[in-house]
């Protein structure tokens, strides 16, 4: 029996194994290739800020996407425009400003937190909040019951 | 527990979720009208970014906004491969009809050779189009899609954008007011 197990079972192994380790090695070897053809700085901690400020910023054709992520020709000038403004020595708050000057908040991807976005910001801990009222009550009322469970040999007896 | 207040709690139990679930029939209804897609400006109110960039019918030539400062006038951006941008061509050529106000393009991403076949074929409303080939005058002002129209009053500030396709019935209903305005608060000022 576990002679044959190995046999068979063995070349899948090898070959799920083989396939992991070249798709780890290809996503380590890659990411400063995710975003432009050529890596946009020689200097890797520009490269690394440039990649992270591009994912802070939403494409404007395609809603869902940052310009990291986007193939459309605006989101290409965003990032060209992005790397103008880092080359010129911009700050990261005046890089974002720049964007929302022209752009409004919504080209930020992550909303900001302002009077108009405090629901948005809420939402989940008010769901939650509601959640464990519930529970809470759920749970009072449960305990308050009489316990009627005929197979409860504490109650049942005389 | 007596059966009065059961009986309520039992209604609840059924007018609740009923409520819930009309107030979210309210909201889906009334979000349906709504118009997801136009972003609303930052710009307006603001004055209009000033631009250089070559004329789209001649290189050597430059045009710039400057030479329009102290007049109102439209900003429109638009393009050959626009599809939004041919639906409302007629409409941009009537309202050059009309000789109301300067229509200044900006021909945003296009080529130059097939932006003046159109509108050689098309007709040129445009008192000028500028070439913005690079997109970097269109990120000055915003835009993220054509056609866009921008229009600035004569103290050189945006005053407000349509984003899509013109149309008359949206001229007379968002432009030619704020136009008329415009020209009655000049006229005030210097008479």
């Amino acid at each position: 029996m576990k002679p044959f197990m190995r046999t068979s079972m063995h070349p899948r192994l090898a070959c799920l194994v083989a396939c992991l380790l070249i798709g780890g090695m290809t996503l380590a070897v890659n990411p400063a290739y995710a975003i432009d053809e050529a890596p946009a700085f020689q200097d890797q901690a520009m490269q690394a800020r440039y990649e992270r400020l591009a994912r802070e910023l939403r494409c404007l054709v395609c809603r869902s996407e940052t310009i990291a992520d986007s193939n459309a020709p605006l989101a290409a000038d965003l990032r060209r425009q992005l790397r103008e403004l880092m080359a010129a020595g911009q700050s990261d708050a005046q890089i974002l400003q720049y964007m929302t000057d022209r752009y409004g908040d919504y080209v930020l991807y992550k909303p900001p937190l302002v009077p108009r976005t405090w629901l948005l910001w809420s939402a989940p801990f008010l769901l939650l909040l509601g959640g464990v009222a519930t529970a809470i009550v759920v749970i009072v009322r449960k305990s308050r019951l009489p316990d009627t469970d005929p197979s409860d040999p504490g109650l049942g007896a005389p | 527990m007596t059966s009065t207040p059961k009986s309520t709690r039992g209604l609840w139990r059924y007018l609740l979720p009923a409520a819930v679930l009309l107030g979210l029939v309210v909201f889906f209804y009334l979000s349906l009208g709504r118009d997801m897609q136009t972003l609303p400006s930052p710009l307006i109110g603001k004055p209009a970014p000033q631009f250089e960039l070559p004329s789209l019918a001649d290189p050597a030539q430059s045009i710039s906004n400057r030479e329009l400062a102290g007049r109102m006038y439209l900003l429109n951006v638009w393009g050959s491969w626009c599809v939004g941008c041919r639906q409302e061509h007629d409409t941009l050529v009537e309202i050059a009809r009309r000789g109301e106000i300067p229509i200044l393009g900006l021909n945003w991403k296009d080529e130059r050779e097939a932006a003046q076949h159109w509108l050689r074929s098309l007709g040129d409303p445009y008192i000028a189009s500028a070439f913005d080939d690079e997109g970097r005058v269109a990120i000055d002002w915003g835009v993220y899609g054509a056609p866009e129209t921008f229009l600035v009053d004569a103290a050189g500030q945006i005053i407000h954008k349509q984003i899509g396709p013109l149309d008359l019935q949206i001229w007379e209903r968002d432009f030619a007011p704020r136009i008329r305005s415009g020209r009655s608060a000049a006229g005030a000022a210097n008479p």
